[in-house]
């Protein structure tokens, strides 16, 4: 069932591409889909960020946050320093956006504030702390060395080095949530906390562990996101955390946790990125794009609260079979 | 949050004693609220001014009715992250009305409309498909601000006519305004509401445990409906208000209020999961923001770096009574 409810989305999404490419050959160009992905790649990894962070009953909304401020930090170095090497700021950027998200996870775990107050709180503190960190001011391209804006486009194989980290991302998230220890205690701490608490697993702990990983990453996208735009200040990725949300939700992520793939979470964030670009092409004025995802978050929870219901039933008959 | 899940279940509204700690939490957001009046005036010579004070409470009045009923819904263990957007709906559809050429009344019945049938269409989606009401209302979230946006575009609507400009702008009495006494009137009916009859003590037997309260003849799913209406209904207010003090639309119009409203529930003493959680609470938060809103202003401190405070406050105020309860454990302990 798992499996057909992401196998459904990728129709959907193939579908709705071809017929795009139907009235608009020039969308389905190999050129304009790689643009397309180089486009979601950031929310994408963010989107997979989340979807652990959700997996476990959580909510990580600082997100967007996060991003403005790691952008702004990384900016301002690069700014100050040209010479610092751009693999030492990308992890800069990802330790800052591990102290974000492992502030989030500490007073999830050990102070036992809900996730969705802690994150509210952190969304204003961290866009504040970037408004502090930059002076209100914006770093642009001229202020940026060449090679801070040029790793993520360097191309390989046709395709960006944004595009390269993104699919690494997905390969090793994947990894992660279906062969490791920890991946499995997402997924058990979501199902049913109290028996994965009996089944030896910190369900803290393990919620705390997500927040760090989703921090790590938005931290990361914020130095993506700064050399991508050419520019970082207080206002970038405003209203993202939510975007990236909708993107799990499409996906087929449940908010009560326990149930969504990696697969799913990829190909939600790829739905909005088709519906972002294919708009302009289409002749369809940008402004129905907000309504467009606002509907295809609905679509998406209906069909899934449908499917899950049935699933529950079957489950146990299948269980029954098997023992 | 597992050890919420694992704690035995109490209500907290109902426990009375030594250990009322949500009664010292209003004490705690009041002493809060105390201090920063006296921080405040005592920093700005501008502050202890009737018509500035006036001033402030335009801050924070809008959202602060919103929040009346967020609280219910929280309490109630639902959210509605979409009021911000059914304000763009609603002033949407008042801006077309007025250019169509009706007056302020039947702009406000269209206002208060649009308002209950976003909030009726949340619940629907909500209670038919039992999906949890945060995801609903992401969706909805855009869903009716993307409906704004397809309308109006870039366009802004301008023009309301002579008359609707009292309800944003307007004074009662002396430098009371229409806006602050509605508020305060909706505030003593919804702290009645809750506190004092029946259906309060529904909502918050529905927030505590919903299938007991099934179980017990309440009809959940029709409280949560009409709760979400009642959501609706008070941003259909907050649009009428917030369209006529700045009289003109725009699809960005409260862009952001629905994380600053559920922020001052929350600050308010409401429990996030529902079940606990009072009125007079939410008012002394609306009006802590309100001052710190003001105050922080006065000193020419910068909007982004008051959210900071805020949201501080928020974690702070919540974190504080916990952490300090598990150090005064452990010292027992020993």
């Amino acid at each position: 069932m798992r499996v057909g409810r992401d196998v459904l989305l990728a129709i959907i999404v193939a579908v709705m591409t071809a017929g795009i490419g139907f009235i608009t050959p020039s969308f389905v160009t190999p050129a304009n889909l790689a643009g397309l992905f180089n486009d979601t790649s950031i929310l994408i990894m963010v989107a997979l960020g989340q979807t652990m962070v959700v997996l476990t009953k959580c909510i990580d909304l600082s997100v967007g946050a996060n991003i403005a401020f790691t952008g702004v930090i990384v900016a301002l170095i690069n700014a100050a320093h040209p010479e610092v090497p751009i693999p030492l700021l990308m992890l800069v950027a990802a330790a800052v956006g591990l102290g974000l998200g492992a502030f989030n996870g500490t007073m999830v775990w050990l102070v036992g504030i809900p996730p969705i107050v802690v994150t509210l709180g952190t969304l204003s503190i961290y866009r504040g702390l970037a408004f502090l960190a930059s002076g209100g001011t914006s770093i642009v391209g001229r202020q940026m060395s060449p090679a801070f804006i040029a790793v993520p486009r360097a191309e390989f194989l046709d395709l960006p080095a944004m595009s390269w980290i993104a699919i690494v991302v997905v390969i090793v998230v994947a990894f992660v949530m279906w062969r490791t220890r920890i991946g499995r205690a997402f997924y058990a701490t979501g199902g049913n906390p109290i028996a994965a608490v009996y089944t030896g697993i910190n369900v803290g702990r393990t919620q705390f562990i997500a927040f760090c990983i989703s921090g790590t990453i938005a931290g990361f996208c914020g130095y993506l996101w700064a050399s991508r735009y050419t520019i970082a200040y207080v206002d970038i990725a405003t209203g993202f955390e939510l975007e990236v949300v909708a993107a799990c939700v499409i996906g087929g992520v449940s908010i009560a946790g326990g149930i969504g793939t990696v697969p799913g979470a990829v190909l939600g964030a790829l739905f909005l990125g088709v519906v972002k670009n294919a708009l302009p092409v289409m002749h369809i004025s940008p402004f129905w794009q907000l309504a467009i995802s606002g509907a295809a978050i609905l679509g998406a929870v209906i069909i899934n609260a449908g499917r899950e219901r049935r699933r529950t039933g079957r489950l146990i008959l299948k269980e029954a079979v098997a023992s | 949050m597992n050890q919420q899940a694992l704690a035995p279940h109490v209500i907290p509204d109902r426990v009375v004693g030594r250990f009322d700690w949500w009664k010292r939490w209003e004490l705690l957001l009041f002493a809060v609220a105390v201090a920063i009046f006296i921080f405040n005036s005592m920093a700005s010579p501008y502050f202890l001014n009737p018509y500035n004070l006036s001033d402030a409470t335009f801050n924070f009045t809008e959202k602060a009715t919103i929040a009346l009923a967020m609280a219910l819904l929280i309490i109630c263990a639902e959210i509605d992250l979409s009021v911000a957007s059914i304000i763009a709906l609603s002033s949407t559809a008042m801006g077309a009305a007025a250019t169509a050429g009706f007056g302020p009344p039947v702009l406000v019945i269209v206002g208060l409309a649009v308002g209950v049938a976003a909030g009726a269409f949340n619940g629907f989606i909500v209670t038919r498909f039992a999906i949890p009401s945060i995801v609903v209302t992401i969706g909805t979230m855009s869903l009716f601000r993307g409906i704004a946006f397809v309308v109006l575009g870039d366009h802004v609507y301008r023009t309301y006519p002579e008359g609707f400009n009292f309800f944003g702008q307007g004074y009662v009495w002396w430098v009371f305004s229409f806006e602050f006494v509605l508020f305060l009137v909706l505030a003593v009916v919804f702290g009645v509401v809750l506190h004092l009859t029946s259906f309060g003590r529904r909502i918050y037997a529905i927030g505590n445990n919903p299938i007991a309260a099934q179980f017990s003849g309440v009809r959940v799913n029709r409280i949560r409906f009409s709760l979400f209406m009642l959501t609706g209904l008070m941003s259909g207010v907050a649009a009428v208000l917030l369209t006529s003090r700045i009289s003109s639309t725009r699809p960005t119009i409260a862009m952001g209020w629905e994380l600053e409203v559920i922020t001052m529930v929350v600050l308010g003493g409401v429990n996030i999961l529902g079940g606990s959680g009072t009125i007079p609470g939410v008012v002394i938060a609306g009006f802590v923001m309100g001052l710190v809103t003001f105050g922080f202003g006065l000193l020419n401190v910068p909007g982004i770096v008051q959210s900071i405070f805020i949201g501080s406050l928020l974690i702070g105020v919540i974190a504080l009574p916990i952490v300090a309860g598990k150090i005064a454990d452990r010292w027992r302990t020993r």
